[in-house]
């Protein structure tokens, strides 16, 4: 067995005292690509930022490549992709720029950025097929293709773990083909994958492994389950609305 | 032209180009988080520091500095914890520091000119410590802000992200909030506290309508900034109206020029491109 990346075990996650999460234990080992999968408000947003720290756990605990959360300090090894882009303010920001904060954790903040960072923020922006956007703002971008730009700030980083938020809600498809490419290319180089997803689409070929929350807790852990009622159906519009399943962040505020 | 023989023109002068330059350098992060009134809400609270400083008989602008820098720590904490009751609690630091400012300053023997001249600038009265000191904490400012624009950047931009990325988050927080105080402390000799947020903000304001990235929006407002402070300067000294409102007045006027002119040319731009085959992005569709 490869080596535990991710350890959650007994986790418990609550918001203003309802309970999210209640005693949820998982597992992800080196190279499996892992999709979280559940319905809006069944946790499993709740469940990806606890591993992050981005959500303090009431009880449990989480190692991240077998050290405690506390004392994790190896950022650089981790890299995120969140639900969408922030609103980011008013001030403008060209895709370049936006990629180039993913070398921040590998680089440090006082060194200024050098020729490597330069070149792993053009093999990224090369990977998810933006190297012709890297010079307009990302607010001109559409939803998919400024999802394609958070992946590549993470894929800057390089990476061993990518944990992904929903990363294909209404996203084009043209988008979640290239998404899916640039998630291939990261698990074929050896890299371990945790991603939330509504529906898995292009992606489902990679996924290794579905876990299924239900109400706060794992209801399923194994192959990735087949389609069942409604959801089969081919022309099942998979449009839900998408409200806040969890308390605005400091962020988003 | 001859007036700015004088020394305390150059005086005036040099202070007004160091904070013009500093100002949006330190808004555009501001701006960014969406927090463009916090500059405001500091200059109230720097005014209770102008009054102890008066009537401790301290220097003003230093005690201002400790008490600004208090302030912005405050509001910032009270940012972090992300409370609805926020909103509240900033509106009670904004107006208790601009009601204790006035009752300090009325407690000291100091007269209503000299409370003007902090809550509008004054330009003309900078003495040769107080331009080290506006040149010494500018300079340090840009410096620090130039710097660590990265990091600053992705903090402003997506503070999630930031965290995940390891970054010093809090402290980078910390550390906007502190330039923040510098920024207005230095500035209120020049515009008053009344009118900083002005000069942090309308650059960065007026270099958007017309740049597509974080980086060249710096330049360009730190651009706008220079030019405002020094064209303001030179139109006080020369018509003879307060240097301050004067700066202010003309940052304003660079916005409203650059949004018609920006205006002017979209509208010409769209025009072209319907003449040809229109581009049609492919419409979102969502896979099952």
């Amino acid at each position: 067995m490869n080596a535990p990346v991710i350890t959650v075990t007994r986790g418990a996650v609550g918001y203003d005292g309802r309970p999210v999460l209640r005693d949820v234990s998982l597992t992800v080992t080196a190279g499996e690509v892992v999709a979280v999968l559940g319905a809006n408000g069944s946790g499993k947003s709740t469940l990806i930022r606890a591993v992050l720290g981005l959500v303090p756990l009431h009880a449990g605990s989480v190692a991240l490549f077998g050290v405690p959360l506390r004392r994790f300090r190896q950022w650089q090894r981790i890299g995120y992709v969140p639900q969408r882009l922030g609103a980011g303010g008013g001030v403008p920001a060209t895709v370049r720029e936006v990629v180039a904060s993913g070398r921040l954790a590998r680089r440090g903040v006082l060194r200024p950025p050098g020729r490597a960072d330069r070149v792993a923020v053009d093999a990224a922006l090369t990977a998810v097929g933006l190297a012709d956007r890297a010079g307009d703002p990302v607010a001109t971008l559409s939803g998919g293709q400024q999802q394609r730009t958070l992946i590549a700030r993470a894929l800057a980083g390089e990476p061993e773990l990518l944990v992904l938020d929903e990363p294909t809600a209404g996203v084009d498809a043209a988008s979640q083909e290239a998404f899916a490419g640039a998630l291939r290319g990261f698990v074929d180089g050896g890299g371990t994958v945790l991603l939330v997803a509504h529906e898995l689409g292009p992606l489902r070929p990679l996924i290794t492994r579905a876990v299924v929350v239900h109400h706060g807790g794992i209801a399923h852990d194994g192959a990735v389950p087949e389609p069942a009622g409604h959801h089969a159906d081919p022309d099942h519009d998979h449009v839900h609305p998408h409200g806040p399943d969890e308390p605005a962040g400091l962020w988003s505020s | 032209m001859e007036l700015f023989q004088y020394p305390y023109m150059q005086r005036a002068l040099i202070g007004a180009l160091v904070i013009g330059l500093a100002a949006p350098a330190l808004g555009i992060y501001l701006v960014q988080r969406r927090l463009a009134l916090i500059g405001d809400g500091v200059g109230h609270v720097a005014l209770t520091g102008v009054g102890a400083g008066l009537l401790l008989n301290r220097s003003p602008v230093l005690v201002a500095v400790i008490v600004a820098t208090l302030g912005a720590i405050t509001i910032e904490l009270v940012r972090a914890r992300g409370r609805t009751s926020g909103d509240l609690a900033l509106a009670l630091l904004f107006y208790g520091g601009i009601a204790g400012g006035v009752t300090l300053v009325g407690l000291s023997d100091a007269t209503s000119a000299k409370l003007n001249a902090y809550l509008f600038g004054s330009l003309t009265t900078i003495s040769p410590q107080d331009l080290t000191t506006i040149v010494v904490l500018g300079v340090a400012l840009l410096v620090t802000m130039l710097a660590l624009r990265p990091a600053l950047f992705a903090v402003c931009h997506d503070e999630e992200y930031a965290r995940v990325a390891g970054l010093p988050v809090r402290a980078l927080n910390m550390l906007i909030a502190v330039g923040t105080a510098v920024t207005v402390t230095i500035a209120m000799r020049a515009v008053g506290v009344l009118l900083i947020s002005a000069l942090m903000v309308v650059p960065v304001a007026t270099a958007q309508q017309v740049t597509r990235g974080f980086r060249s929006t710096m330049a360009a407002a730190m651009a706008l900034g220079l030019f405002a402070a020094g064209s303001g300067v030179w139109v006080a000294a020369n018509a003879d109206t307060a240097p301050g409102a004067s700066v202010v007045l003309l940052a304003i006027a660079s916005f409203l020029v650059v949004a018609v002119a920006g205006a002017g040319w979209r509208a010409v731009r769209r025009r072209r491109t319907t003449t040809g085959t229109a581009v049609v992005e492919p419409p979102e569709v969502v896979l099952s």
